[in-house]
Formats: structure tokens, C-alpha cells, sequence
């Protein structure tokens, strides 16, 4: 039927909204993206690059908090994501795959980070591990600093990232089903065996997708490192810190530079996870198909 | 190598799935575990796997007790009834794939899968993924992918499933033949009582976590231990009466019942299959029940038909074979009469 409607344009097929809907809903959707995303995200190159290639090269190449910071994001992101990895793996497979109490709420919970504000979150760490924190006296017995310095700021993006490869898994592990797990296991697999010949192949798309939008989030950063960072220059400010100093600082050209390169860093994201999605979404309708195929609900 | 159950327990929660449950697969035998859903079949076979722990009772493959032993060093080849084959790889790898943790050597790895690929039948489809396959080919790649580690037993759980009629026909004889090649210990699971006849070599009827039932399909099919298994094995009409002094009364037939002599009337209950009751148009002395025909079902390669004894108020399907059928001449709405030529009654003592 709806094959013969299709042959037939302009005729109002009946379980389509009315042109001037589409029309208007698609316009303000385009309208909104444009003044929101595409011309925001075009008006920092423009910035960035409108004193001129060398002035652009040496905000970026020749202010050493500035260097300092890259170098800072480029330390406290693969940490934080590699840490973040093992979580959500762990995470992910006691979720899709045991059944216990409290099962629920460890799902949900998983999602607070996203739900609560980073800045509450910096808070949070500093009321624990702060000077005048729970762990403050025995931290400054034992010397190790936390808040104001390197582990404070991996601690506040791991915080803030993690749910994020969970929910990219649990969705896919779910849909998978411990089928092939189970049948391993009764080929002789063992613990080891089964993740890497059975579970790791079966998610790695869902799985390097999360690890991008996880590296993504983690670089970008600001509300939580802000707090616990104490935003000192040259020591504890990482990119999207610096970025907001240099602004503070009139220093408009070096915030825009700055800002372009994380803005390069995101466009290179998007286009690596829109590829996974794919393929992710790929792995999904094979499982689909599989189950189809098999008559499993 | 046998298999042994002994006095198996299995609850879930509430629910009793098996319920101090013994059996004996005779070694080299290929048994099936038939009965309703629920009846507990798949719990017993996955705790014979492994794959599921029994509160109760032990597990014994010939003389070696398995009961606490993880399916992964049991040795027991498993094919799931909806394949579990590993998507990602290939025919070639998902076969080769209890060879390959057990670290065979290359060489011997690939010869044993080419074997296994010819006796499935799918001799260069190696390098084909799962998704390429039909379902029929790809149960058969699953059960070559249990065969390949030369497992002590072989547990197949709704082999066929998940497969269209045609392919489950032929895929059954196919495995019929397969296990006389092979001879390895197979136990499989169904609820298809025309498939367990066919394919096993004995046959283990389940109702409610218990065996109703176990023997060769021929001894079931004769000699059905009790109502249960009467009914489950389908194709029966079913008569209520009462039984007394070695006389069994069902509606206007009376028969001779000597195992029950008692002075006592008890309930009991008939069961007469389709093929053993005969149409004939006159009384001619033998017991009968006066039935109308409702309808006639030319079906191969006998002809149902329906009627229904008013006087009873029971409905009757009966199979004629064609020639009968021609010299009957049968219509729809005649009066005729139904003769059994062999009952079974059981008494319903258990059921006070």
C-alpha cells in the first residue's frame, strides 16, 4: 500500500502530518541547530583565526600556561577514560548479565553524574578530600594531595564521565543476550577465554564508541575540575579551565585559539562516532535478525 | 558412557521443576526427554549439562560423579535450541572453537573441522558467518561445534525447535543416522511426541518435575502406563464411566475388566485412540455408542472423522483407512455406530 502511495507524490498520505508541519517543524529545528551549534561553533574559527595564522600559532605555541594546559587535559583524559573502561565493563556485565537485588537501583544510580550538577560534584570532593575534609588531616599526615592538584582532577572527570561507557554496554550486552557466553562456557571456555574470543568481539563498536564520547566529556570537562581544581596556571588548569582565564584576562585571541582546538577535538569526535554508531547500530540489527531468525521473543 | 540421575530435586522459587527425579540413559543410547512445558525436561537436561545446579541429588557420567563439576570441565558437547553460534566467526571458528581454548595444534585443528564439516554436510561453507546460513544449517554447524571436542555425552535442548516442518523432518532423520555413526550418548529434548518416537532409541515421558514413563517408543505407545501418558501421547477419545466387579461400564459399551474385581464401583477412565474405533452403519452385537457424523476430513493418509454421540454428550474422532472409507461412503449428518476394538481403562484410584 504504502508503496503504491509513494508512487503517487503529492498526494497526503494518510498517516503523515500535513506539509505546513513537517515544514515548520524541520524549519525550526534547522533554525535553532543554526543559531545554537553551526554558527557558535563557526564564529570561534572565525575568531580563532582572524589575527592571522602566526598570532593563532603563538597564543597557542608560546603562552606556557597555555601549553601547560593541553599538556594537562592530554595526562588527566586517557586516566580518566581507561579507568572509566574497566568500570563500565564491570558495570555493564554485572547488569545485563546477573540478576540481584538492588539491581534496579544500581541502574539508576549509575546515571546520577549525569543527573546531578558537575559543580556539586567538585563540592562533594572537596568536603571529602579538602583541607577541612572528612580525609583532610590523615591526607596532609600521610602528604598526599588530592584536591588543588592531579588526582583531584582525574577523580572529578572520572566522576562525572562514568556512566557513560555503561550506558553505551548495558543497552548492547542486554540486547545480545548471554547466549554465546553460555555456549563457550560449555565449550570449556574459561573466565578469560570468554571475554576476549566471545563477549570483547561482540561489543567492541558499542564499546570504542563509548570510549570516544567518554574522551569527548572528559576533555570538555569544567564544572567539577573547576571546583576541585583550584584553577592555578601553569599547575592545575586544564584546557577548557584556561580557556574560560583567558577570557576573564581579555585575552581574546588566545581564548578563541584555545578554543578551537577543542572545538577540532569535537568535530573529530562527532565524525569518529557517528562512523561507530554505525557500526554499532550494525551489530544491533544483526542480534535482531538473529533473534528473528531464531523465533526468540 | 551412561548417565545416571538420581533422586534429583530442582526448585525455583515456588515452583517444583523436578521433583526427586531418577533416570538411566544406557550408554550409547539416544534418549528422549518428552513432555509438556514445565514438566521440568529442560531443567533436567541442563543440570545433566551443568549449566544449572540441583538442590538435590547426584549426577553420574558411568561410574564418575559430576553433580558439583562445572559444565566446562564436563566434557559434554550442548546445542542450544535457538544455535548460540558465535556470530563474529566464522562456521570454520565457531567449530573449531572448543579445540582452539583447548589449544590444539594448528594442523590438527583444521583437520578435525574439515571432518566435522563433512560429516555436517557443508563441506565449503567454512568461511561463511552464522547470518549467512539457513536455520537448518546453522543447527547442524551448532551440533558439529559440540561434536568437535568428542564430548562423553551430546544434550540437545529443542533441537529442532526453531525450524519450519520440512527441515525439522529431515534434520531429525539426519540426526538419526548421525548418532549411528557416532554412537556418543545423546540426550534430547522435546515436546514433539511424533519426534521422539521417531529419532530416540527410548523415550522418558515428564509431567510436573516427575517421569510419568520411560521406555522404548514402541513399549509407551502399547503399554502407556497411565492416563497421563495416554493423553499426552495425543490422538485419543476419552470415555468416563465406572468400573465393578470385573465389568468396566462406559456410557452404553461394557467390556470385560478383570484387573479390577472389587465389589466397589470406582471411577475410571477410557481411552480409546483414533484408528481403534471402527463406523459401521448397523448394530451387528458389539458394543457401540450411536453417533452422529459431524464431519469428514479426507486428510492423508487416513480419513478423519468427527461425530458426536449425543446420547453422552461426547465428541469422537476417528481415523478410517481409505479403503473403509470407500465402502462406508460417509456423509455429514448420518446416523451411525462406534465401535472400539480395543480400550484402555485406568482406574482412577489415585485421584480420591
Amino acid at each position: 500500500m504504502s508503496d503504491h502511495n509513494a508512487a503517487l507524490p503529492g498526494y497526503l498520505r494518510a498517516h503523515e502530518d500535513p506539509p505546513w508541519v513537517r515544514w515548520t517543524l524541520v524549519g525550526l529545528t534547522v533554525a535553532v541547530m543554526m543559531f545554537l551549534v553551526v554558527i557558535p561553533l563557526a564564529l570561534v574559527f572565525v575568531n580563532a583565526f582572524s589575527p592571522g595564522l602566526a598570532v593563532y600559532w603563538d597564543n597557542l605555541a608560546n603562552d606556557p600556561d597555555t601549553l601547560h594546559s593541553i599538556k594537562l587535559t592530554l595526562m588527566v583524559t586517557p586516566v580518566a577514560v581507561a579507568l572509566n573502561l574497566v568500570f563500565g565493563l564491570a558495570a555493564a556485565w554485572a547488569i545485563a548479565r546477573f540478576r540481584f537485588p538492588g539491581r534496579a537501583f544500581l541502574t539508576a544510580l549509575i546515571d546520577l553524574p549525569f543527573t546531578v550538577s558537575p559543580v556539586v560534584v567538585g563540592l562533594f570532593l572537596l568536603l571529602l578530600f579538602g583541607l577541612q575534609g572528612y580525609f583532610g588531616p590523615w591526607l596532609r599526615e600521610h602528604d598526599v594531595r588530592i584536591v588543588f592538584a592531579y588526582p583531584g582532577l582525574v577523580l572529578a572527570t572520572i566522576f562525572v564521565t562514568f556512566p557513560v561507557i555503561a550506558r553505551e554496554l548495558i543497552p548492547l550486552m542486554e540486547a545480545l543476550g548471554a547466549d554465546e557466553e553460555i555456549a563457550a562456557v560449555s565449550l570449556g571456555a574459561r573466565g578469560w577465554q570468554l571475554f576476549r574470543m566471545i563477549t570483547l568481539p561482540n561489543v567492541k563498536w558499542g564499546l570504542l564508541y563509548g570510549v570516544i564520547l567518554c574522551n569527548a566529556r572528559a576533555m570538555g570537562e569544567f564544572g567539577a575540575v573547576f571546583v576541585v581544581s583550584g584553577h592555578i596556571a601553569g599547575r592545575t588548569d586544564t584546557m577548557p579551565l584556561r580557556v574560560e582565564k583567558l577570557f576573564q584576562e581579555y585575552n581574546m585571541p588566545g581564548a578563541f585559539a584555545l578554543s578551537s582546538v577543542l572545538a577540532m577535538l569535537a568535530l573529530v569526535t562527532l565524525l569518529v562516532k557517528t562512523t561507530l554508531e554505525w557500526r554499532t547500530r550494525r551489530d544491533l540489527a544483526a542480534a535482531a535478525i538473529e533473534k528473528d531468525v531464531t523465533g526468540q521473543p | 558412557m551412561s548417565i545416571t540421575v538420581s533422586h534429583l530435586t530442582k526448585r525455583f522459587g515456588d515452583f517444583l521443576a523436578l521433583d526427586d527425579l531418577s533416570v538411566e540413559v544406557p550408554g550409547n543410547a539416544l534418549l528422549a526427554l518428552l513432555g509438556p512445558s514445565g514438566s521440568g525436561k529442560t531443567t533436567l537436561l541442563r543440570i545433566i549439562a551443568g549449566l544449572e545446579v540441583a538442590d538435590s541429588g547426584s549426577v553420574h557420567y558411568h561410574d564418575e560423579d559430576v553433580t558439583t563439576s562445572p559444565v566446562r570441565d564436563r566434557n559434554v558437547g550442548f546445542v542450544f535450541q535457538h544455535y548460540a553460534l558465535f556470530r563474529h566467526m566464522t562456521v570454520f571458528e565457531n567449530i573449531a572453537f572448543g579445540l582452539r581454548v583447548r589449544h590444539w595444534p594448528r594442523a590438527q585443528v583444521n583437520e578435525r573441522v574439515r571432518e566435522l564439516l563433512h560429516l555436517i554436510q557443508l563441506d565449503g561453507l567454512g568461511e561463511s558467518l552464522p547470518s549467512q546460513l539457513s536455520g537448518g544449517q546453522r543447527q547442524r554447524v551448532a551440533l558439529a561445534r559440540a561434536l568437535a571436542v568428542q564430548p562423553k555425552v551430546l544434550l540437545l535442548d529443542e533441537p529442532f525447535g526453531a525450524l519450519d516442518a520440512k527441515v525439522r523432518q529431515e534434520l531429525r532423520q539426519w540426526l538419526r543416522r548421525l548418532h549411528e555413526q557416532i554412537h556418543v550418548t545423546s540426550v534430547f529434548v522435546t515436546h514433539d511426541q511424533e519426534e521422539a518416537f521417531e529419532v530416540a532409541d527410548r523415550v522418558v515421558i515428564m509431567n510436573k518435575g516427575r517421569i510419568e514413563q520411560a521406555g522404548t517408543p514402541q513399549e509407551i505407545f502399547e503399554q502407556p502406563a497411565n492416563p497421563f501418558v495416554m493423553d499426552f501421547l495425543g490422538n485419543v477419545n476419552v470415555f468416563h464411566g465406572r468400573v465393578q466387579a470385573g465389568r468396566a461400564e462406559l456410557g452404553s459399551i461394557a467390556i470385560d475388566y478383570p484387573e479390577y474385581s472389587h465389589q466397589e464401583s470406582r471411577a475410571a477412565t477410557a481411552f480409546v485412540r483414533s484408528h481403534e474405533l471402527d463406523i459401521q452403519r448397523v448394530r451387528n452385537g458389539r458394543p457401540a455408542l450411536q453417533a452422529n457424523v459431524v464431519s469428514v476430513n479426507p486428510a492423508r493418509p487416513v480419513v478423519k472423522v468427527r461425530l458426536h454421540a449425543e446420547e453422552f454428550g461426547v465428541w469422537l474422532n476417528v481415523d478410517l483407512s481409505w479403503e473403509r472409507f470407500n465402502e462406508l461412503q460417509l456423509q455429514a449428518g448420518e446416523t451411525v455406530y462406534v465401535a472400539p476394538r480395543r480400550m484402555r481403562v485406568f482406574v482412577q484410584d489415585y485421584q480420591i
